[in-house]
């Protein structure tokens, strides 16, 4: 066995090391006795590392050389590390952590500057209801990337906060967070974010259902109470933030809404959203009842949520709404008159819902079914049309599932999520089963593959272990590219050398370029939980190398009239309040002395003069909690109290020259009697 | 008019001859003008570069030379010249730097002017301009000896980059850096337009000597030619 493996394997080596060499040097022999040196050497090392003939060209297909770079970028959810982690596909080497909802060190996001502000924003405000709850974490399942016209622009990211319920909007110029907002009327989410196919509207859609507003109402009030709903945040390219003045949310029954998605070409202007619970379980399990995982499964079937978005617009701007908490909410009985929602049955327990490329299918998998569920919007449409339909217990009208259902397609046990391809098939994870399905779309995409039978499982490809979400290069858009998929599994049980009981997870690459779906490597992730990722190509990103000016502030996008510049720097008192003007230039601060009383207010801003990218410096203040990250023409302004006299050293903590150790200061913080501090 | 002004000026193209060998008399003005010219159109344009290339600049670091200013990566190399001490480098040349651009309008204009003179002085008019490529180069070359030999001894690298004189032109190590120094498109046209003078003026002595060596003749004989 390992004999023929050799064999193959060598006979495979020689084809490879043949076709890479042959074309170009057919005419130097003297090169020729070279190349058949390196194959001897890449015969040895294939054999001496047990490569097996598969090894060789996953190794070939996945490789990129020294210096070389990756032709797509990948944005993964970090989950509850709260960040986004940036991966170059398909080499799988971890580019970049953009940090969002956590504070992160060596951004220096977090811990003073323009991270704070942002942080800040995002926390809870005191209420009627308590004091404010500053919020330093945050459970990122779902980054989206802005489209154009149903195709990833490159411009923006968006991310959601499902333990908090909050969104944040991450500028693709300099890969940092911008904005993030506190849904006023929610305290979680999941299906979010997700845009509209020219990123006019971010969706956001509640989870656990609770009175709205986040006021208290006994559990036992549930049906009457307990709300699910959905917020349509209007983001402004120019302002480059959400403008929550335009944004509102439209109200749903207590279902627990789950993921949602936008529809896109003949389902523009429509979103569909999938709930858990429509059984309305809230049983006590103190109480000798089922736990929930039971209770709310109780039920066959459960409903997509189908929203007309132009109608909940038109509804909003005609005043139709009431406000909670302060936001626009347009209430259920609102919804059914004006015919913004519907809903309509799935199989139990749904997770995923996709869009096909085309717009025309809506895919729900059910996780306790064997079966996708494909929903006609043409259908959907028609049974709209038709009218004389059912309503749920709040009066919402039921689409019957069949008049919806296209087809089924039995891909096997515990189905999740759902991508495509440009060739007409889908790609579905299989929780259960630990496997990707490959099947084929038909109906509008039959053209795209005449000889396959259409709405058929073509293959299933086990991965390792348990799948999530699942991601095709732009799989969610109008175009997508059949050449990568990323598997992102939950558990890596005995794919890598242990490391302790906190298991990494596993992303698997791999290749759907062929008929078959090959598998191409295995990436722990130690330090997250990648829910959901997208892949967009390298080249439609544009970032910036350095910031444009110096003096940049990145909350602005622009130069900060405050910053700190060449020529300028000191250290000027008003009272007690001491503003510091420092610049930072390879290796120095100017000043490099600061001196203040114990008491003073101090404003600190500090600009990064260089002009050459990578010339990022620090500043980090001992004992005061201030670590700061300061790219090329970066300005920022840190305040504090200096409460605690002594002498503070300050230090560059980027590793930016030669006489980087050199690149210190003192903070020197003068006692306010005489009695305190000196020794 | 004055015999020493008409000795200077030399004699005037008689308008038969002009008729009958024209290339012979327009040519040399041609050449002149076209050197003004070309010595205008360099003052838009860089004269000389130097690229710098260490590891961990792959693509190089380049500063490049116009007649009044520098472009380029110069802030860069600034920083990185604070490290062995070296002066910033827009403080070499404040003089030429100020005078570059009248001094090369009237150089241009002066060869302009040797159009009209048809004798010895058309050379002797055209001389900064023909001087001009090497006077460039060699004041370059004086203010790179003036700001390699004049290094901070308290500079941090003081220990390892001792005082050194870069080139000109060509390739030469500092530390981790290779430089590599060229001339660029408006030297090349400075040259160019002494190329182009010389010419000139060679053409110009052909078609006006027999001329002049007439005039001279006849001066010299008390006719009033």
């Amino acid at each position: 066995m390992i004999m023929k493996h050799a064999l193959k394997t060598g006979a495979l080596l020689g084809l490879i090391v043949a076709a890479s060499f042959g074309a170009g040097c057919s005419k130097q022999s003297a090169k020729q006795a070279t190349y058949q040196g390196e194959t001897t050497k890449a015969a040895d090392v294939i054999a001496q590392r047990k490569l097996k003939p598969d090894d060789v060209i996953r190794a070939l297909q996945t490789f990129v050389p020294p210096g070389e770079h990756d032709p797509y970028l990948m944005f993964a959810s970090g989950g509850q590390n709260g960040q986004i982690l940036v991966y170059g596909i398909p080499s799988m080497r971890l580019l970049d952590e953009i940090p969002v909802f956590t504070p992160d060190s060596m951004a220096g996001w977090g811990f003073g500057g323009s991270g704070n502000e942002v942080l800040r924003e995002g926390d809870i405000p005191a209420s009627n209801l308590g004091p404010a709850k500053e919020l330093n974490w945050g459970d990122l399942h779902h980054c989206n990337l802005s489209e154009s016209n149903g195709v990833y622009d490159g411009q923006w990211l968006f991310a959601n906060d499902k333990a908090n319920g909050r969104i944040a909007v991450i500028d693709l110029r300099d890969f940092a967070t911008k904005q993030i907002v506190k849904n006023p009327i929610f305290y979680n989410n999941h299906g979010a974010v997700f845009v509209t196919p020219n990123t006019t509207y971010l969706i956001e859609a509640s989870q656990y259902a609770a009175p709205l507003g986040g006021a208290y109402d006994s559990i036992t009030n549930y049906d009457k109470t307990y709300r699910g709903e959905m917020t349509f945040w209007r983001f402004d390219r120019q302002t480059g933030r959400v403008d929550t003045n335009q944004s509102f949310a439209v109200e749903l029954p207590p279902y627990w809404q789950d993921l949602a998605i936008s529809g896109k070409l003949v389902s523009d202007d429509w979103i569909f959203c999938n709930s858990f619970n429509v059984a309305r379980y809230h049983g006590d399990d103190m109480d000798g009842q089922p736990s929930f995982e039971a209770g709310a499964t109780s039920r066959d079937t459960d409903y997509m949520h189908i929203i007309h978005l132009s109608q909940a617009v038109k509804a909003f701007e005609a005043g139709k709404f009431e406000r909670i908490n302060g936001f626009p909410v347009i209430p259920l009985k609102t919804e059914i008159a004006d015919h913004i929602l519907y809903l309509t049955p799935e199989t139990k327990s749904p997770h995923g819902v996709d869009v096909s490329p085309d717009g025309r299918y809506i895919v729900v998998s059910g996780k306790l079914d064997p079966n996708v569920t494909v929903y006609d919007f043409d259908k959907i449409q028609k049974a709209i049309a038709a009218g004389n339909l059912q309503a749920d217990d709040y009066g919402v009208p039921i689409i019957p599932m069949e008049d919806a259902v296209e087809a089924r397609v039995e891909v096997g046990l515990g189905p999740l999520h759902t991508q495509f391809d440009d060739k007409g098939f889908a790609y579905t994870t299989l929780f259960l089963d630990s496997a990707i399905a490959k099947w084929s779309l038909g109906g509008s995409a039959e053209t795209l593959h005449p000889d396959v039978k259409p709405w058929t499982l073509m293959q299933k490809l086990p991965v390792q272990y348990n799948p999530g979400h699942l991601t095709v290069i732009g799989g969610d858009t109008t175009h997508p590219t059949g050449q990568y998929l990323l598997s992102l599994n939950k558990w890596s049980i005995d794919r890598f050398a242990n490391v302790g009981p906190l298991y990494p997870e596993n992303l698997q690459l791999i290749d759907i370029s062929g008929k078959e779906m090959r598998l191409l490597s295995d990436t722990p992730l130690g330090m997250g939980e990648t829910h959901y990722a997208q892949i967009i190509a390298a080249d439609k990103l544009h970032p910036w190398q350095a910031y444009p000016e110096v003096g940049w502030n990145p909350l602005t996008q622009s130069v900060d009239t405050n910053a700190a510049m060449p020529g300028q720097e000191g250290i000027v008192r008003n009272g007690n309040h001491v503003i510091v003007n420092m610049t930072i230039v390879r290796s120095h601060y100017t000043p490099e002395i600061v001196q203040v009383n114990q008491g003073d207010d101090v404003t600190w801003h500090v600009t990064n003069i260089e002009r050459t990218p990578n010339a990022t410096h620090g500043l980090a203040i001992s004992a005061y909690n201030i670590n700061l990250t300061v790219n090329a023409g970066q300005a920022e302004t840190v305040h504090f109290v200096a409460d605690r006299a002594g002498v503070y050293s300050f230090y560059c903590t980027k590793f930016c020259s030669a006489l980087h150790l050199e690149m210190a200061g003192y903070l020197v913080i003068k006692p306010a009697t005489t009695q305190t501090a000196q020794r | 008019m004055n015999p020493i002004a008409q000795r200077i000026v030399g004699p005037r193209t008689p308008a038969e001859l002009k008729r009958s060998h024209p290339l012979r008399y327009r040519l040399p003005v041609g050449l002149l003008a076209a050197a003004a010219g070309l010595l205008l159109i360099s003052l838009f344009l860089p004269y000389w570069q130097i690229t710098m290339f260490a590891p961990q600049y792959p693509a190089g670091l380049t500063v490049t030379s116009y007649v009044n200013r520098m472009a380029g990566a110069v802030d860069e190399v600034n920083i990185l010249n604070q490290y062995i001490g070296m002066k910033p480098l827009e403080s070499a040349a404040p003089m030429e730097k100020r005078f570059a651009v009248i001094l090369i309008v009237a150089m241009a204009l002066l060869v302009v002017a040797a159009v009209k003179i048809h004798s010895p002085f058309a050379a002797w008019l055209s001389l900064p301009a023909i001087l001009y490529p090497l006077i460039f180069l060699g004041d370059l070359q004086f203010w790179l000896a003036d700001f390699g030999l004049n290094l901070d001894p308290h500079a941090p690298l003081n220990m390892s980059v001792k005082p050194f004189v870069p080139h000109v032109l060509g390739v030469g190590y500092v530390g981790q850096f290779k430089s590599v120094a060229l001339p660029c498109s408006g030297l090349v046209l400075a040259i160019l337009a002494t190329i182009l003078i010389l010419t000139g003026l060679w053409l110009q002595r052909r078609a006006y000597k027999p001329l002049r060596d007439r005039q001279l003749q006849a001066a010299l004989k008390g006719d009033p030619a």
